[in-house]
């Protein structure tokens, strides 16, 4: 039982070393373009954010459809210290995580007493009223208003031999697989179990003594930690942040991850991450293809290809791309076993 | 004070659009409890069909009703087809597929009618009288039509059958089968009658904001922030909902204006009248969280 | 140096004695290429937003993709096909960033060409300016696009906001002594540099004519509310910087509240089919504006040469395309002017030499431009259209009138 148990602790970390290294090996050798390790990058950067959200909606069943909001905060929080401050860009990401965890946890309170659709409300007007915020007339000075803040993208230190790429997918790794790490102790201690229990059956988990307010905002603070980590990772990778960068589009396609990838599930958020990534640019080549190949008299746009795409997901794996392969795995077992 | 009359004209005009939308979404709600994010897009489509129509010749009170009942056809089968076999899907899945459909219907709309602003001619008279300068006779028909439409959907709900049925359907499905209802054909009416409503709030719409597949996105938010004002689950609280939602705002820009002016500090303007208004929706949820004219559901443990 | 001259000479050698033997062209000697660029083909990067809030935009990209089209079925330029690749971008900043780097880092582009909108070419300019690619000819009217010093790598195209702006402040010092300003704007980059430019004009002592400045987001379904403020503020005077949807919802809202001002309004909005059509012909009349194209449906262009060339092109290449959209005129003139540079190139396809030739255009009229308007860039000169002529809505057409304005000094 525990040399099993060992056994697969080792091939985790062997599993991560080989995603750490491959992409930078691949890019060295040309095997991979530049872009494809900043794909992989933003892969990993959306997982974190989808990572987020699942923790307040998939685990603590509480929903949001403006996560986009604290992934602007977190991306503003790190551009402004890096650009009006002078700050090394590593030491925002603490920074952006506390403010978000602060302004995830303020919102939550008064949230506490809203449910289901009224908190899908409020989430969503928080990600309409953002971008308004970065561009009011009194924070312009800081926020560079409609124009935003350019940044400087970092080098590797200490003279590594990596480019500015290859550097920056190696930390969005670390971090990620550190939050990843931290997120899933998390959900194995007494406050995960609490979460878990509010979500089933809030009355239940209030007599057994859980203080449910106290418990719904500091996820919500934790929650918004999360995705601001990834909005502040985000800002550094694209040097560049502009309040069109953080439209209500933002909020959507992490919604989308999650429940694509697969809901209340750690490998869910990563294959949601690299859903929301791959997706996008799949739309628009899917919509050319077809518009090509069927010479239809009208021409077919990305989104009727993404929308066809979601509601397909949706049939198809209806717990997510995460509980569909743990249902495909399960039955390849079972085959095998007979 | 002459503004102030007409910013609040203006305001209820653009609540009219706001609360017919938040009508059609109150009509899912009530039937099936979910709250329809494609719905402002269904309506951008009917309302494209229904130019189609005119500009194939109909006049606008033929083509209105032949389109509604088009939009009829499609909210059903959108149900049937579509949402049926995610019955027991949880709500998240059925958000994700609305926000697929909420796709699908923009891309498409762009696709066969293109993106450029199409003009909507206004269907009743473009007449002047007193106080025309307030309130256009296009926004009081807006008016008009909203009220008409929820005096309608209000007797059918309360005396016909199928209307009694629908909310027993919706409110108490299993006794609702026990008493021979269909319920599963009344989910399927309810998405039909919002289509339909919102295919009417499409036509008033376009003439104001010009047709065009965008057209309905951000009035979306409205039409959701003035169902919950008012309350997601009454038809009346919603179109006083809307029409709040759509007051308020003007009041916040009207307002924050006239501090600039005599006092020189810049507050609010037109840039944070949204987020002001959602705000103050917001503060009054979280102090009356079932809506103005909401009731409270009492939560079985 | 002896080295490079004894390699000339043999490629000269060579090249004569290839030219002897196969008659081959005898440009050979000069043949350079960098990424995307061959004896057979050119391959132009293109970003759009094909989805989205502002995939209205995307009529642009679809044109130019259909103007290079045509271009390969008359032959290519100089015996070279174009190989054109366009990505939706959604007009979102980092998928710009990230499309931008796919077509340089992937598909290996000669240039990026025609990238649309402000924020989407501020997030890109670095990264292409740092890797040396052109971006070319950009959609957007900021005035940040022609600054050759810092950005050598980036070209604008058309007209700027801000020298538009203070067009029209001139005009109305000139013209209006007793002016109240109301300007309605969009709150962003685009707006701000319009009214930037407008406040320039009037100079710091007039700035105090501008009575109410009101300001919309591109979400709000509306303008009526800021007209009602407009009307009330006693503005005489009406500088209106919107988008199409709405400048039309802003002119005939003027008109049914009764507010009669002299109405300016941006050249985003020139056009015919896209905003006074909609709007009203009625509502429009005497709207003044700055103008550098034709507008398609305009008779008194009806048998201009180009305007007969563009109608051809639409029926042949893009068939049931919604005409009245004023993206397929900009797209095509647009288009002309990178096949002329591209033209200029050359066998000498690098990089370098596209910005080189795309800085020495003198006096290239491209399809669609008003008469006398020329396209002139310079080493110094990155502002290839710098010249507009003052209009007014008249009927069906615009009524232009005075000269030429040129603000070709900069």
């Amino acid at each position: 039982m525990g040399a099993a148990k060992s056994g697969r602790r080792i091939g985790l970390w062997l599993l991560l070393l080989i995603l750490l290294v491959a992409p930078i090996a691949g890019s060295k050798l040309g095997l991979i373009s530049n872009f494809m390790v900043l794909q992989l990058s933003l892969m990993i950067v959306y997982a974190i954010a989808v990572l987020g959200l699942n923790l307040l909606t998939g685990y603590n069943g509480q929903i949001s459809l403006g996560h986009g909001a604290f992934f602007a905060i977190g991306a503003y929080v790190a551009a402004v210290l890096i650009d009006r401050y002078d700050l090394p860009w590593w030491s925002t990401l603490p920074i952006a995580a506390a403010s978000c965890f602060v302004a995830g946890y303020l919102f939550g309170l008064p949230a506490l007493r809203l449910e289901g659709h009224y908190l899908a409300l409020a989430t969503f007007a928080l990600a309409i009223a953002v971008p308004q915020i970065l561009k009011y007339r009194h924070l312009e000075n800081l926020t560079g208003g409609v124009q935003g803040i350019n940044l400087i993208k970092p080098d590797a230190p200490f003279g590594l031999p990596l480019n500015s790429d290859q550097w920056m997918y190696v930390v969005v790794f670390v971090v990620a697989v550190f939050m990843f790490w931290v997120a899933r102790n998390l959900l194995d201690s007494r406050i995960g179990r609490s979460l878990m229990a509010i979500r089933d059956h809030a009355m239940a988990a209030s007599t057994m003594g859980i203080n449910i307010a106290q418990t719904k905002a500091i996820t919500f603070g934790i929650s918004a930690l999360y995705v601001g980590v990834a909005g502040a990772l985000h800002a550094i990778i694209f040097e560049f942040v502009a309040p069109d960068s953080f439209r209500i589009d933002v909020s959507i396609s992490l919604l989308v991850g999650m429940v694509v990838g697969g809901v209340a599930s750690l490998f869910g958020s990563v294959l949601g991450g690299v859903f929301v990534q791959v997706i996008e640019k799949y739309a628009d080549a899917g919509a050319r293809l077809l518009s090509q190949s069927l010479h239809l008299p009208i021409d077919i746009e990305p989104w009727t290809i993404y929308g066809i795409a979601l509601i397909l997901l949706v049939y198809v794996m209806p717990t997510g791309i995460a509980g569909g392969l743990a249902a495909l795995w399960g039955r390849i077992r079972r085959r095998s076993g007979n | 004070m002459e503004q102030l009359i007409q910013q609040v004209a203006s305001g209820l005009a653009n609540g009219a659009i706001y609360a017919c939308l938040a009508l059609a979404l109150v009509m899912i709600f009530v039937s099936t409890d979910h709250i329809n994010f494609a719905q402002g897009e269904l309506a951008m489509f009917s309302a494209f069909l229904c130019w189609q129509f005119m500009d194939w010749g109909l006049t606008f009170w033929l083509a209105l009703p032949v389109v509604a009942f088009i939009s009829f056809l499609v909210g059903v089968s959108v149900e049937r087809v579509i949402l049926r076999p995610l019955h027991n899907a949880p709500v998240l899945s059925i958000v994700v597929v609305f926000i697929g459909l909420l796709a699908i219907f923009h891309s498409m709309a762009g696709s066969i009618w293109g993106h450029t602003i199409k003009q909507f001619p206004s269907p009743f008279p473009n007449v002047h009288f007193a106080g025309s300068g307030y309130i256009g006779p296009h926004q009081i028909g807006m008016v008009v039509v909203t009220l008409l439409l929820l005096l309608a959907l209000f007797a059918f709900f309360r005396y016909t059958p199928i209307g009694l049925a629908m909310r027993a359907a919706a409110q108490n499905p299993v006794s609702a089968r026990l008493v021979g209802i269909r319920v599963d054909m009344m989910l399927a009416l309810g998405w039909g009658l919002a289509a339909a409503v919102g295919a009417v709030a499409g036509a008033l719409v376009a003439p104001v904001v010009f047709l065009e597949p965008n057209m309905m996105a951000s009035i979306l938010l409205y039409g959701f922030a003035g169902a919950l004002v008012g309350g997601i689950s009454s038809p009346g609280g919603a179109v006083a909902g809307g029409f709040i939602v759509g007051i308020l705002e003007n009041l916040v820009a009207y307002f924050g204006n006239l501090l600039e002016k005599s006092t020189g500090i810049y507050v609010v303007g037109n840039g944070e009248k949204l987020m002001v208004a959602l705000i103050i929706v917001i503060t009054v949820l979280t102090l009356k969280p079932s809506g103005l004219f909401g009731h409270v559901t009492v939560k079985r443990v | 140096m002896s080295k490079l001259t004894r390699r000339n000479l043999i490629t000269g050698t060579s090249v004569l004695a290839l030219a002897l033997a196969a008659a081959a062209t005898p440009s050979l000697a000069q043949k350079k290429y960098d990424d995307g660029a061959s004896d057979t083909e050119i391959k132009i990067g293109n970003i759009m937003p094909y989805s989205g809030n502002a995939s209205a935009y995307g009529a642009i990209g679809k044109t130019s993709e259909a103007v290079m089209k045509k271009i390969n079925d008359e032959g290519g330029i100089n015996g070279r096909k174009v190989n054109f690749i366009s990505y939706d971008d959604g007009y979102s900043p980092p998928k710009a960033v990230e499309m931008v780097r796919k077509l340089v880092e992937e598909d290996k582009v000669l240039l990026v060409f025609n990238p649309l909108g402000t924020p989407s070419n501020t997030a890109i300019q670095k990264y292409l300016n740092t890797k040396k690619v052109p971006q070319l000819f950009v959609a957007t009217g900021a005035s940040k696009w022609g600054k050759p010093k810092e950005f050598p790598w980036t070209m604008g195209w058309q007209p700027d906001y801000a020298t538009e702006g203070s067009i029209y402040a001139k005009h109305i010092l000139a013209n209006h002594k007793d002016a109240k300003i109301g300007v309605l704007m969009q709150n962003d980059d685009y707006g701000k540099d319009y009214f930037n430019g407008f406040k320039e004009g009037l100079g710091k002592e007039n700035e105090k004519l501008i009575v109410q400045v009101s300001t919309y987001e591109v979400t709000d379904p509306t303008v009526d509310s800021q007209m009602i403020q407009l009307k009330n503020s006693g503005a005489n005077v009406f500088f209106n910087i919107t988008t199409p949807k709405f400048a039309a919802q802003a002119i005939k809202k003027a008109a049914e509240i009764d507010w009669k001002p002299v109405h300016y309004l941006n050249n985003v909005s020139s056009s015919f089919g896209a905003v006074f059509k909609p709007a009203g012909i009625e509502a429009s009349q005497g709207i003044l504006l700055a103008l550098y194209r034709k507008d398609a449906s305009d008779p008194q262009w009806a048998n201009s040469p180009d305007i007969v060339a563009w109608k051809a092109f639409m029926a042949k290449y893009m068939p049931g395309a919604d005409i009245r959209d004023d993206g397929h005129n900009y797209g095509f003139s647009v288009a002309n002017t990178l096949v002329e540079v591209l033209k200029r190139c050359g066998d000498n396809l690098t990089r370098e030499n596209v910005m080189k030739q795309a800085a020495s255009l003198q006096g290239f009229e491209a399809p669609m431009l008003l008469p006398g308007i020329k396209i002139n860039t310079s080493p110094t000169d990155f502002y290839p259209i710098q010249s507009v002529q003052l209009g007014r809505v008249k009927g069906e057409s615009f009524e232009l009138f005075g000269q030429i304005l040129s603000n070709e000094s900069k």
